[in-house]
């Protein structure tokens, strides 16, 4: 994965696959911490604690299709690279929260990436479920939720192009608005 | 800055397409996003296909995604589905492959066949 917002796609992808009806997803920056976290957050099945123990294991998947799960290796991976760590909090029944911390000027930290594009082709992707962003930065937030859409649009579906379309531009905007000076610090 | 208040303008039009389309079978492109579609590209892929088709204004076509479709070797892979649910499978994909898609495909109906799944020597 060349930048988090493609490891954020991956974790939200694992969250649908369990049965999640809501994925919210987190993005703080703490530059008076030297800190970036991001986070999935879902309701899915959850997972039990033996299996929250292997599952950085590669080799370890929960599947029948294929011996190998990538998704978490691969974040726990990036943060570790970049002085940081990933915590995966689960109760079976209950949902599922991956946390991932980086140190914002670490030379191994990824870029952040496109999370307006990750976010939409989330929507897209999966227009039944609702999906939140919530953008930190020091005392600084933005909340962005799917049922707000839905509220506006009405009958409309969600995944509609033109829909989809605003909700990108809007986020790329709120993004700059809300990461403003330390955009390219984390962007980079 | 954009606000949530301007989706109303949006949803009329919206509306407006989707009665001008309601109950004709439509194409569907669905975009493999496992850890190996997304490593090697496959959101961009799929992001291509919207902006195309809102370039276009094709609105009669949905683009929707997947889990591993079990070639990771050939991703970004993408499935075009016509309006009787005939499958086409192009593989290796890039936002650059996806406009050429769009024409002769999805407009025009003729598959890329030198995009396909057909076409990998495997």
């Amino acid at each position: 994965m060349v930048d988090l917002s493609l490891h954020l796609m991956d974790i939200m992808q694992n969250s649908v696959v369990v049965g999640s009806t809501f994925v919210e997803v987190g993005i703080s920056a703490e530059k008076s911490r030297n800190l970036l976290t991001i986070y999935v957050k879902d309701d899915g099945w959850g997972m039990s604690p033996e299996t929250v123990k292997r599952v950085s294991d590669p080799f370890y998947t929960t599947r029948s299709t294929r011996k190998a799960g990538l998704g978490i290796p691969l974040l726990t991976d990036a943060a570790q690279m970049a002085g940081g760590e990933v915590h995966i909090e689960s109760e079976a029944g209950r949902g599922t929260t991956v946390t991932a911390t980086f140190q914002i000027d670490n030379i191994d930290r990824k870029p952040l990436g496109d999370v307006a594009e990750t976010m939409t082709a989330s929507i897209m992707g999966y227009p039944d479920m609702e999906f939140h962003l919530i953008l930190k930065n020091e005392d600084t937030e933005y909340v962005f939720r799917t049922e707000d859409v839905r509220e506006q649009i009405g009958e409309v579906p969600i995944n509609d192009i033109e829909i989809i379309s605003f909700i990108r531009d809007m986020l790329n905007e709120q993004i700059t608005l809300i990461f403003g000076g330390i955009l390219n610090e984390i962007i980079s | 800055m954009k606000s949530l208040a301007e989706l109303a303008e949006l949803r009329k039009k919206s509306l407006d397409a989707i009665n001008m389309r309601d109950g004709h079978a439509h194409k569907r492109v669905v975009v493999g996003m496992a850890t190996c579609g997304i490593a090697a590209g496959a959101r961009p892929v799929m992001n291509a296909f919207t902006e195309e088709l809102k370039k276009r204004n094709i609105n009669d076509v949905t683009v929707g995604m997947t889990g591993c479709m079990g070639m990771c070797v050939l991703e970004p892979m993408v499935d075009v589905y016509d309006e009787n649910g005939e499958k086409i499978t192009y593989v290796k994909m890039n936002p650059e492959k996806v406009a050429r898609v769009v024409a002769e495909h999805i407009v025009n109906g003729q598959p890329v066949t030198e995009y396909t799944i057909a076409n990998e020597n495997l």
